[in-house]
C-alpha cells in the first residue's frame, strides 16, 4: 500500500482486509465511553473540502480526533480559495505547517493525485469529482461484511445514476476486488459508455434484480433532470425505484446517502431491517480511523516503526 | 489562387555547402549521399564533391540526413493577447528548431484576427520577429462567434493565408454554407475545426472505457464525424474548398475518404499526438494529454496511420498550442485544451512510427512537408533552382523531451519526458539559416 489513498485501484485485497480488520478493532473503542486513543498525538491532519459534505467531512473529523491528531478543516467558502488561490498554492501553503495528512474533497477528478504530487503529507481522496471515493467503498465493504459475514461470491447490483457517481466507480472496483459479482443497472443515458471495462455487467432493467444478494441504490440528483438524462423523476421512479415489491425479503439494501425518499428508494425499504443505510454512516468513523492509522502509523506508513499487527488501542 | 506571401524578419540569404548529407526528397526522387550547394538562398547544385564558393560556410553533414524542411499549417502563436504563452519570436524559433520552414498561425487570439488592421499589424511584427516565414489565418466569423462572416475579401487582400474559426466549430450549417459561397469571391481555403458542441458538451477527453473509469465527461467520436459529413456535403454542393483540421476519429476518416472519392475539394491533417497516443495515456489525468479533439482509442490511432499512408490524410500538422504553466497545473477538468508540438513533431513520429517499421521515412517526410499545399503554398523541394528550405537531421541522436528546456515559451508538450530518437541539427527556411543546434559544430569556412 502506498503513502496515499487516492483510488481503490491502489489497494490490494490484502490491504483492504487489513484496513477492515483495523476498523473492527477501532469499533471496539467506539463502544467505550471515552472513544479516544493516543496514536496520532502531535500529528496534524488537514481536511481540505472544496465541496460541501456532511457525512464524509464529519466522519473524517471525528476519526482524526479519536486518534488524537491535531485537526484543521478548511472549506472552500471563506478561505483563500474564494480569493482565487490555486489548488497548488493552497496545498503548498498548508504543507508549510508540515501536516502528516491532507484529506481532500474536490469537484474535480484527479485533484487528490495532484495534491499528492505537491506535498510530503499522506493524501487521502475524500471524493474527486465523479472519479472516486475510496473511503466510501471501504466503509461499504466493512458494513456489508459485518452483516453478510463474507463478501466472496455475493451478487451486488448497483442501481441508478452511474454516470455522475464517484461512489459507483469506487464500489465497482472494491466489490470486484473482494470477489463479488457486480451488475450495474440504470437508464442507458446514465450508464457511461465503456463501464463494463471496470469489471461489471450492464443492465437497463430491474427485471433480474431477484438474483442480487445486495442492492446498492445510488442517489438520483434532481439537477440531472435539466440535462434531460431522464424524462422525469416520475418515469425514473417507475422504472428504477427500489421498493417493497422489487426488494425480496432476503436481499440487503445499501445507499451512500443522502436518500431522495420516493425517488430511488421507497420509504418502506429505507426503514426496513434489510437496509444497512444507518450502519453505513456509523461505519464511516471507524473505517476512516483505520485509513488514517494505516497511512500514518501502520504498515503502509513510510518510515514508520513496524507497528504490531493488531494493536490493542489504549484509551487516551 | 493568387500567390500568398509569408512574413519573416529580414535576413541575409544563405550561401553554404552541405557536405556529405544523405539527401531524401521523395518528390524529387532523391535518396542518397551527396553534397548540397546553396547559393544566395537557393538550391544551386546537388552532386558529388562540390566546391564551396569562396568564403562560403561548409557544413559537415556526415551522418546527417537532409530533408526538405517541414511545413506546419496549424500553429497557435498566442499573439496578440497571450504573449506570456508564446510570441511570434519564440513560436517561430520553436518551429525552426523542429525543422519547419513555414507555419500558419491560427486566428483565435485576443483580439481575434478578424479584421484587416489586426492582420496587418501581425504581419508587420512578423516582419521583425519571425525566425521562419509565417502566414496568418483569419477568422471565418467575427469574433469567432459563428454568426457574421468576416470581411473575407479584404482580409484575403491583406494577406490572410486562409480562414478558420479553429478552437471552435462553425456551429451553424447556414453560416458554413454562406462562408463557402463567399469563398468564390475571397478565395483561400476554409480550415475547419470539426465538432458538434451539442455532442461534445462539457467533455474533456475521449468518451470510452477510460473516461468511464475516470468519471470525466467524454467527447464522443461522432461529435467530429457528423460535422465533417455535413461540411463535406456543403463543400460539394457549393463547390468550395475545405481543409479538415486535426482529425482524431476513424469514423471521420471514412467520411473524408468518401468525399475525396466523390471529388470534393477536401484535404485533411493529423497531429503527431493523435498518431502516437491514445486515451490510455490520459489515465493518469496528465494535463499535457488534454487537447481538443481528444486522444482517442487504439483503433482510431491505427486508422489515422493507415489514412496517412494511403493519402486520405494529406499532411501532418502539430496544432502547437502553448499554455501557461499555472493553467496546466490544475485538475484535468479545469486545465485548458492543447499541447505544444513543434519541437517534437518529427522526432516523435520518427521514434514512434518510422523506427518500428510502421511507416517509411520517405512517406513521413512527404506528409510533413505537404502542409502548405491545401493553402496554395509551394512545397519545399531539394531541387536546383528551388528556394532553400532544408533541415538537417541526425536520425540516431537520442534525447529526452524537455530535458534542456524548450525554444517555445511554454512547456506543455505531449511528449514531455519521453526519450525520442532523431534530432534536428539545422534548419534553413526561406533561403536563410533559421536554426542551428547550439552544440552542433560547424565545419571550417573555405
Amino acid at each position: 500500500m502506498n503513502a496515499h489513498l487516492l483510488s481503490v485501484d491502489d489497494l490490494s485485497r490484502d490491504d483492504i482486509e487489513r484496513i477492515l480488520g483495523r476498523a473492527e478493532s477501532f469499533a471496539e473503542v467506539s463502544g467505550r465511553e471515552i472513544k479516544k486513543v493516543p496514536t496520532l498525538r502531535g500529528r496534524t491532519v488537514i481536511n481540505l473540502f472544496y465541496e460541501a459534505s456532511t457525512r464524509t467531512q464529519s466522519s473524517f473529523e471525528l476519526a482524526a480526533k479519536r486518534l488524537s491528531a491535531d485537526l484543521v478543516t478548511i472549506k472552500a467558502a471563506g478561505s483563500a480559495v474564494d480569493k482565487g488561490e490555486s489548488l497548488k498554492d493552497t496545498v503548498q501553503t498548508l504543507s508549510a505547517y508540515d501536516p502528516a495528512m491532507i484529506v481532500i474533497r474536490s469537484p474535480h477528478a484527479g485533484a487528490a493525485a495532484l495534491v499528492a504530487r505537491w506535498t510530503r503529507a499522506s493524501v487521502v481522496n475524500a471524493g474527486d469529482g465523479k472519479h472516486e471515493h475510496p473511503t466510501q467503498a471501504l466503509l461499504d465493504l466493512y458494513t456489508l461484511r459485518r452483516r453478510a459475514g463474507s463478501l466472496e461470491g455475493l451478487s451486488v447490483w448497483i442501481v441508478g445514476d452511474l454516470l455522475h457517481s464517484r461512489v459507483a466507480r469506487s464500489n465497482i472496483l472494491a466489490f470486484g476486488r473482494m470477489g463479488c459479482h457486480v451488475t450495474v443497472c440504470g437508464p442507458p443515458t446514465l450508464i457511461p459508455r465503456g463501464i463494463e471495462s471496470l469489471g461489471c455487467e450492464v443492465r437497463h432493467s430491474l427485471d433480474g434484480l431477484g438474483q442480487a444478494d445486495v442492492v446498492y441504490a445510488l442517489r438520483m440528483q434532481r439537477e440531472r433532470m435539466q440535462g434531460s438524462f431522464v424524462p422525469s423523476l416520475r418515469e425514473y421512479a417507475a422504472q428504477y425505484q427500489v421498493d417493497g415489491r422489487r426488494l425480496g425479503p432476503s436481499q440487503l439494501l445499501m445507499h451512500p446517502g443522502p436518500v431522495n425518499r420516493g425517488v430511488e428508494l421507497a420509504a418502506e425499504v429505507i426503514d426496513s431491517p434489510q437496509a444497512l443505510i444507518t450502519e453505513q454512516v456509523e461505519s464511516g468513523v471507524v473505517v476512516r480511523m483505520a485509513v488514517l492509522y494505516e497511512l500514518l502509523a501502520g504498515r503502509g506508513a513510510p518510515g514508520a516503526v513496524e507497528a504490531p499487527d493488531r494493536t490493542e488501542p489504549q484509551p487516551a | 489562387m493568387s500567390g500568398l506571401e509569408l512574413d519573416r524578419q529580414a535576413v541575409a540569404p544563405a550561401t553554404l555547402l552541405v557536405r556529405s548529407a544523405r539527401l531524401l526528397d521523395p518528390r524529387a526522387r532523391l535518396n542518397g549521399r551527396a553534397d548540397l550547394l546553396i547559393r544566395d538562398g537557393r538550391v544551386a547544385e546537388i552532386g558529388d564533391a562540390l566546391e564551396p564558393p569562396v568564403g562560403a560556410e561548409v557544413v559537415d553533414a556526415e551522418g546527417l540526413h537532409a530533408f526538405p524542411a517541414f511545413v506546419d499549417p496549424h500553429v497557435h502563436l498566442r499573439t496578440p493577447g497571450r504573449e506570456d504563452e508564446e510570441d511570434l519570436e519564440t513560436g517561430t524559433r520553436a518551429a525552426a528548431a523542429g525543422g519547419f520552414c513555414a507555419i500558419l498561425a491560427q486566428p483565435n487570439t485576443h483580439p481575434v484576427v478578424d479584421s484587416a488592421p489586426v492582420l496587418r499589424s501581425l504581419r508587420e511584427r512578423a516582419g521583425v520577429e519571425a525566425r521562419v516565414p509565417v502566414g496568418f489565418m483569419a477568422a471565418i466569423t467575427v469574433g469567432q462567434t459563428g454568426e457574421l462572416l468576416t470581411e473575407m475579401a479584404e482580409l484575403a487582400d491583406a494577406g490572410a493565408a486562409g480562414f478558420t474559426d479553429d478552437g471552435l466549430p462553425v456551429r451553424s450549417a447556414g453560416v458554413m454554407r454562406l462562408a463557402l459561397q463567399y469563398q468564390r469571391l475571397a478565395g483561400r481555403t476554409l480550415a475547419l475545426h470539426e465538432e458538434d458542441p451539442s455532442l461534445s458538451g462539457a467533455g474533456v477527453m475521449h468518451e470510452g472505457a477510460v473516461s468511464a473509469l475516470l468519471g470525466v465527461a467524454g467527447i464522443p467520436s461522432v461529435s467530429e464525424s457528423t460535422i465533417i459529413a455535413r461540411d463535406c456535403d456543403l463543400a460539394r454542393f457549393e463547390r468550395g474548398r475545405i481543409h479538415v483540421q486535426h482529425i482524431s476519429a476513424c469514423g471521420s476518416l471514412r467520411v473524408i475518404e468518401l468525399a475525396k472519392d466523390a471529388g470534393v475539394a477536401v484535404t485533411a491533417e493529423a497531429t503527431p499526438h493523435h498518431l502516437l497516443l491514445t486515451d490510455e495515456d490520459v489515465r493518469s489525468l496528465d494535463t499535457n494529454m488534454k487537447m481538443n479533439p481528444p486522444l482517442r482509442e487504439e483503433r482510431d490511432r491505427q486508422a489515422l496511420i493507415d489514412a496517412l499512408r494511403s493519402g486520405v490524410i494529406d499532411c501532418i500538422a502539430t496544432d502547437h498550442a502553448p499554455h501557461a504553466r499555472e493553467e496546466k497545473e490544475q485538475p484535468f477538468e479545469l486545465a485548458p485544451m492543447g499541447v505544444t508540438g513543434l519541437e517534437t513533431a518529427f522526432a516523435a513520429v520518427h521514434t514512434g512510427l518510422v523506427l518500428p517499421g510502421v511507416l517509411e521515412l520517405g512517406l513521413v517526410v512527404e506528409r510533413m512537408t505537404a502542409g502548405g499545399e491545401p493553402f496554395g503554398l509551394p512545397t519545399p523541394r531539394l531541387e536546383p533552382g528551388a528556394e532553400a528550405n532544408v533541415c538537417l537531421v541526425d536520425l540516431d541522436a537520442e534525447w529526452e523531451v524537455g530535458e534542456a528546456g524548450y525554444e517555445s515559451r511554454s512547456a506543455n508538450c505531449a511528449f514531455a519526458g519521453r526519450r525520442l530518437t532523431g534530432r534536428v541539427r539545422m534548419t534553413i527556411a526561406g533561403g536563410a539559416v533559421a536554426y542551428r543546434e547550439r552544440t552542433f559544430t560547424l565545419g571550417a569556412v573555405a
